[in-house]
Formats: structure tokens, C-alpha cells, sequence
């Protein structure tokens, strides 16, 4: 990921909500480069920094509360500060950023970190919290108490940074010592009979931990855990006990006793049964409704600046066709389909931010835990959830908030069957064509509003089957620190929201836009000038010469005979049993990019007027079979609707999903909707046709 | 007793861990230690989850993790 290779590497690693991120911010600024470390969905964000005379590469590690390695998080901070991640060289120093206000708790981790052998520099970090909590914290006798470099910090306002940079270019040249924990003989020699190393002690303590798995210690651990029982200690408490009574002893009468934490006060209230779920609701319309409603005016403005910009470039083309389609299609549309989801990302990642950043995303979690606790899931997939009923891209990039793997990956595999903002042109189109003239507005209402509680309700018991049949690691316990309530920084909450806008168009946008540029050469070629010249005498024939109409009827016979024409008239037997006729099958493989295309498809396969759906409407229900049957009977229409309800046909999404969970996830992703899908409307088919 | 069966708002201490595996390893790593002293802050408008102070910092933990913690009401 970084561009050039500097020599040095400092890594930022702390607890959660310990202001470890706007401290690693505050270091790098905005140049930061975010990737993903390879193989794992754990985020890797790396910066550049000059400390002293050198420059270095800033590494921040995810928030962990242990060394342990029961979670991905963990795992990627241990092999991180062990060397063991190709390209994050082992760092030189670690920057340990420690709450003020809970430094018993958060030097457990420091103390872990030091026993793998790196020089350590802790920030003292929120230290102005901490004093308005009337606890004074001197710095310098904490130094000298630890060994290592302490050094008070408000990273939230920059303060203490530069002595923060001139302390750890010290360590670079003289690292400190941390006072070693006087562990017991017995834990001693059992940790010399697990390779005597900086993890030796991981590799005693951790139980079901990926990293004893890798390095094929299993049997060993069980029997230095044997050797820990003879000697009378519990191998599972005996490293927290043991460095807790180390810690009190390192901080003893360090700082001034604690008043009364401050920042909860709001929990009475929005954590109550009644008020605490009416200002959720609020807030999460709020949020929906942002991302659904307003990011629309900005979605339209992108599409309209995008047609402009194909038509204008297509007038500039005219003599070569190819090109000219390749052009204005192929490419602009290409790059405008990846452009199209910058205002739902960056206005979901402003609310994400917003409710992390004050604490409030912790007290959702805590309010719906419930809900989905049954499922596999828990209360942190309520936001992704919910957003991906306005679009599945945006919530699934989301769902980096949720820490637990198995919650994470469950959670974007059904986040694609909420019914979003791109399956609505779909719904209208039927709806309007063939429930509304046949039923009414009310069933019309009725069946739009069904459409959308479908997908909830297939998605959960989905969810709980991936959880309980497919998703074989065990799940982590749901441990979730309420943080202080605190105010949102302006900095941080733009840094998130251009990080993740720039993210998703940088490793998502290429695979979405290569995406668009095959779906348009299935939809161009091949093109041979007769089909030109034979409708074009064929409706002269019939005494049709309007210019519009005739390039109408051309694209329509184009596309027809296009590699994906033909795909669709090949696939079709495959949908016969769902009602669709070739068409049909043509716009749902042509929906591929993205859903809504159906509706333009259709539009060019009837040689309808764009501009104008009624007329489509009219010729759908015109549309027969060659004995004279119609092709659109509500029956057809509901299994179309439910075909689009449940399939996964959206490049980006599927792009998206395996820049988060992999390929393998995507494809697995792909078939199962489409299996969905395809059983649905087929039962929407065969029942509806039968009534 | 267990911190499930606690009154919220009622002062107690942590007497022992019975969790075993990573879920011990976890709440003893996050100070849920023999001696501590716990409270029941808040529980959730479902019954479950529940939000403790620990130590002065509040953690949110299911009611299946708090009945791996006995308490001692203190009086």
C-alpha cells in the first residue's frame, strides 16, 4: 500500500475509544492510505510522520482491550507488533495511547505490548477529561514508574503532539524498559517450553486463539497448561490476576482519586425504555431518511451531468459509432454508475461518524441488541441494516463498525435482500402496469409496501441459517464498552467520510467500471449494417419514416441479435417455469449492472419511448405470446417483482462485497439471491397462475 | 448470586469468574477480576442487555455473560 518504502514503521495501537484514531490523524493529516491487510477484512490505515530528523510510516493498529487473539481485530495487532503481517515490518516503537481517566484497565494492554519485545511511548491521552474528573495525572513520575516515555496529550485539539513526535524520536534511538511482571516460576518455564519468544506468553495464556492454531501449538499449550495446574495456577485467570495486581502496584498513588465520572449523565434519558426508543426511532429516520431523500436531489444532479456529458461527447463522435457508443455508454456511463453512490456513502458515513465519535452508536447497540440476538447477530447491525433499505453499497462499507466477524459477514450477506432505492423503478413499473389498473391504488400501495417487508423477512431467518449452519467460528461475546458521551469533531467526522467516499471509488470504482465495459460489449456487439438496412426497409415498407421511431425499432433488432440478446433467448427455457418470455430474460441479464435497468431494457426491447413510461406500460400489456396469449398477467408481474425482490443484480454490490468479505463471499452471495430469487418467482408464477 | 440476579443500582463485588474459555479471558482482561466492585447501571428496554460500572467505566454485557459472574451484594 505506501508508495515508497521508508525504513522506519511506528504503530499506533490502544483500547477502543481512547481517541487512538484522532491522535493517528492528528500525526499524519489527511495523507492517509486505507487498504485492507491482506487476506482478513481488518482495515489498515497507514500515514506518514516525521519524528525528529526521520520520517516514518505511522501504522494504526484496531482498538483492542487485549493481546488475546480471539478476534481478527486482535489477531492483525499481535502479528503486527510480532513482524508476522507481509508489508508491516515489525515497528520500531509503538505509540500506546491510554485513556486518562481509566489507566488501571488500559495499561493491561500496554503491559502485554511490552512483553513482546517493542520500545514503547504511551500518550496520555484525554487528559483534559480526566482533570475535569478532578484526576491529575503527573506525567513524568508515571514515566519514571513505567520506564518508558509518558507524554499528556488532548489529541481531540493537537495538544501535546509535538512533544509526543520528540519522545518517540527519542525511543527510536534509546528505547525504555517497562518494568517486567514477576510472573510466577511455574508461568516462566511453561512460557520457555512455548519458544521463549516475545508470544511465547500469547501462546501459554490464549486459549482458542488462531495464533496457537498457526503455529501448530495446540498440544504444547495443553500440556504447559498441565504444568501450570501442578503447579496450583488456573491457566485461565492466572495472566489478568497476575498483571492486574502488577498494574496497581506500577500506578499505586500515582493520580489523584476519581470524582464522579462525567459524560453519562444523557444515558438516563436515552437509554430508557420509552424515551430512549422514541429518540432512536427519531434519530434513525433521521438517518434513513437522509440517505433515502436527500441524497437524492445530489443522485439526480450526478445522472443529469452524466447524460449531458455522454450526449455531448456522442455529438463529437457521430462518425464513428463504436467509438461513440463505447464513449458515451460505455466509459461515462461507466464511471457515472461508481460516481452515483458518493452522496448515500459520504451522507451515511457523516451519520456513522457522527454517532461514534459522541457514543451514541454503542447505546443503539445496546437498545437492539436484543432484536437480534437470536439470530447470530447483535445490536451493532441495526445501522447497516437499515441503511441498506435506501442502498446495499453504503451499508455494507458501514459494516466495519460491527467488530464481530461472524455478526459482520452475516450481516452484509443479507444486507443485499432489504428492498433499496434501486429496486423501486422495478416495483412502480409492474405495480403501475398491472396491480393498479386491475385492484386499485390501495392494492397498488399495499403491494409496494409488501415488496419492501419481504425482504426484512426473508433476510433474518437467512441470517440466522448463515450463522448457525455456515458460519463455523464460534462467536465472540458481546462485551461493548459505553463510552462518554463526547462531542463529534468537525476534523475527524470529514476525514471518515472522505476516507470512505475515496475508499470505495479507488477499490470498489475500477472493478464496477471494468464491469460496465464488458455488460456494454455483450450489449453492442456484434452489430453487422444489414439489421440497419432491413427494419429500416421494413418500416418504410409499413410507412413509418419518423427518425425516432426507426432508431427506436434499429436498437431494438440490435440488441436482440447482441451476444447478450442471444444469451437471453438461450437462458430463457431456464425462466420459462417463472412466466418470462426472452425479453423478459434479456432485461433481467441486462439488469445485471444494476436493477433499475431493467426498466430501460425493456424500455429498448419494446422500442418504447424512453422519455415516456406509459407507453411502455401499454405495450407490456399489448405484449403476447406468438398464440396470442398475454405475456404480462398479474401473475408474471409478481414473480418479476419477486424475481428482483430477492436476486443479487448489482455489479456494485457485489463489487463491494468482495472488496469486504472476499470473492469468495461474493459469489457465494450471487448464487444463493439468485437461487432465491429464482425459486421465489417461480412459486409467485405457478401460484398466482392458478388463482 | 450472580450480577443477572443483581438490583440495578445496588452495590456489589465480583467474588468469582465461572465463564470459561475466551469469554473469561476477555472479562478478566477488561478488570472483571475477584474483588472488583460492580453495579447494574442500565438494562436495555428489551430486558436484555445490561450496562455495568466497573471501575468507574460503564461496559454493556449480555445477561448469558453477567450469570458467568457471582456477586456478593455489599451491604
Amino acid at each position: 500500500m505506501t508508495t515508497t518504502t521508508l525504513t522506519l514503521t511506528v504503530a499506533v495501537a490502544g483500547n477502543p475509544n481512547t481517541g487512538k484514531s484522532t491522535l493517528f490523524n492528528g500525526l499524519t493529516g489527511a495523507g492517509q492510505q486505507v487498504g485492507n491487510y491482506p487476506g482478513i477484512t481488518v482495515q489498515r490505515k497507514t500515514g506518514r510522520c516525521r519524528f525528529g530528523e526521520r520520517e516514518a510510516t505511522v501504522v494504526d493498529l484496531p482498538g483492542t482491550y487485549s493481546l488475546a487473539a480471539a478476534s481478527p481485530d486482535e489477531e492483525v495487532v499481535l502479528d503486527a507488533l510480532t513482524g508476522h503481517i507481509e508489508g508491516t515490518p515489525k515497528p520500531d516503537v509503538v505509540i500506546c495511547v491510554v485513556d486518562a481517566t481509566n489507566l488501571r484497565r488500559n495499561l493491561f494492554l500496554v503491559s502485554q505490548i511490552a512483553e513482546v519485545g517493542v520500545p514503547l511511548v504511551v500518550a496520555l491521552n484525554m487528559t483534559d477529561e480526566a482533570e475535569a474528573m478532578g484526576i491529575r495525572i503527573d506525567a513524568r513520575r508515571l514515566s519514571e514508574r513505567l520506564g518508558v516515555p509518558c507524554v499528556a496529550t488532548v489529541a481531540a485539539r493537537g495538544l501535546g503532539l509535538d512533544e509526543l513526535k520528540a519522545a518517540v524520536a527519542t525511543a527510536l534511538d534509546s528505547p525504555g524498559k517497562f518494568p517486567p511482571v514477576a510472573w510466577p516460576a511455574a508461568v516462566l518455564s511453561a512460557a520457555r517450553t512455548l519458544g521463549g519468544n516475545g508470544e511465547s506468553l500469547r501462546l501459554l495464556f490464549d486459549v482458542d486463539s488462531p495464533l496457537v492454531a498457526a503455529r501448530g501449538m495446540g498440544a504444547s499449550q495443553s500440556q504447559a497448561h498441565e504444568a501450570l495446574r501442578a503447579a496450583g495456577l488456573d491457566p485461565l485467570s492466572i495472566e489478568a490476576s497476575t498483571r492486574y495486581a502488577h498494574i496497581d502496584r506500577l500506578i499505586d498513588g500515582i493520580s489523584t482519586k476519581a470524582g464522579p465520572k462525567r459524560g453519562y449523565r444523557a444515558d438516563a434519558v436515552l437509554t430508557h425504555r420509552v424515551w430512549g426508543l422514541l429518540i432512536f426511532a427519531a434519530l434513525m429516520f433521521v438517518v434513513f431518511s437522509s440517505i433515502y431523500w436527500i441524497a437524492q436531489p445530489a443522485m439526480d444532479g450526478i445522472e443529469a451531468l452524466f447524460k449531458w456529458l455522454a450526449s455531448a461527447a456522442g455529438a463529437k463522435l457521430a462518425s464513428k459509432p463504436m467509438l461513440q457508443s463505447l464513449v458515451s455508454n460505455g466509459i461515462i456511463g461507466g464511471v457515472g454508475s461508481v460516481i452515483i453512490f458518493l452522496p448515500q456513502i459520504l451522507i451515511l458515513f457523516f451519520f456513522v461518524a457522527v454517532l461514534e465519535d459522541s457514543g451514541y452508536m454503542a447505546r443503539a447497540a445496546f437498545l437492539m441488541d436484543k432484536v437480534f440476538a437470536w439470530t447470530g447477530l447483535n445490536g451493532k447491525c441495526f445501522v447497516p441494516m437499515l441503511s441498506s433499505f435506501a442502498c446495499a453499497v453504503p451499508a455494507i462499507l458501514a459494516t466495519r463498525t460491527i467488530d464481530d466477524p461472524k455478526a459482520r459477514i452475516s450481516t452484509i450477506l443479507v444486507s443485499p435482500l432489504m428492498s433499496c432505492s434501486a429496486r423501486l423503478p422495478v416495483y412502480v413499473l409492474m405495480i403501475g402496469a398491472f396491480v393498479e389498473p386491475n385492484y386499485g391504488a390501495l392494492a397498488a400501495g399495499a403491494a409496494l409496501f409488501g415488496m419492501h417487508v419481504l425482504g426484512l423477512a426473508v433476510a433474518i431467518p437467512i441470517a440466522f441459517v448463515i450463522n448457525r449452519f455456515l458460519l463455523k467460528s464460534k462467536p465472540l461475546p458481546f462485551l461493548l464498552e459505553m463510552p462518554p458521551y463526547r462531542r463529534p469533531r468537525a476534523k475527524g467526522v470529514f476525514l471518515r467520510m472522505w476516507r470512505s467516499g475515496w475508499e470505495f471509488t479507488a477499490r470498489a470504482g475500477t472493478v464496477i467500471f471494468a464491469f460496465s465495459i464488458v455488460i456494454w460489449a455483450l450489449m453492442y456487439f456484434p452489430r453487422p449494417p444489414e439489421v440497419r438496412e432491413r427494419v429500416t426497409a421494413e418500416l418504410a415498407a409499413r410507412g413509418v419514416t419518423e427518425e425516432k421511431a426507426v432508431e427506436r425499432e434499429v436498437d431494438s433488432a440490435y440488441l436482440n441479435q447482441s451476444l447478450l440478446g442471444r444469451m437471453g433467448k438461450g437462458a430463457q427455457p431456464v425462466f420459462a417455469p417463472c412466466g418470462f418470455d426472452w425479453k423478459i430474460t434479456i432485461a433481467v441479464l441486462a439488469a445485471f449492472p444494476a436493477r433499475e435497468v431493467l426498466v430501460s431494457t425493456l424500455g429498448i426491447l419494446y422500442a418504447s419511448d424512453e422519455e415516456d413510461e406509459t407507453a411502455l406500460r401499454a405495450k407490456l400489456a399489448a405484449a403476447s405470446w406468438p398464440d396470442g396469449k398475454p405475456v404480462y398477467t398479474p401473475a408474471v408481474a409478481a414473480a418479476i417483482m419477486i424475481f428482483f425482490a430477492f436476486c443479487l443484480q448489482c455489479m456494485s454490490t457485489i463489487t463491494v462485497i468482495a472488496k469486504e468479505a472476499g470473492w469468495k463471499w461474493a459469489g457465494f452471495a450471487f448464487v444463493y439471491m439468485t437461487a432465491l430469487a429464482w425459486v421465489g418467482a417461480v412459486a409467485a408464477y405457478q401460484i398466482g397462475s392458478r388463482l | 448470586m450472580t450480577l443477572r440476579d443483581l438490583e440495578p443500582l445496588r452495590d456489589a463485588e465480583l467474588t468469582a469468574v465461572t465463564a470459561r474459555g475466551v469469554l473469561a479471558q476477555r472479562l478478566m482482561a477488561m478488570g472483571f477480576l475477584p474483588g472488583a466492585r460492580v453495579r447494574i447501571v442500565q438494562v436495555a428496554p428489551f430486558g436484555d442487555p445490561i450496562t455495568v460500572e466497573l471501575d468507574g467505566w460503564r461496559i454493556s454485557i449480555r445477561l448469558s455473560e453477567a450469570a458467568c459472574l457471582d456477586v456478593k451484594e455489599s451491604a
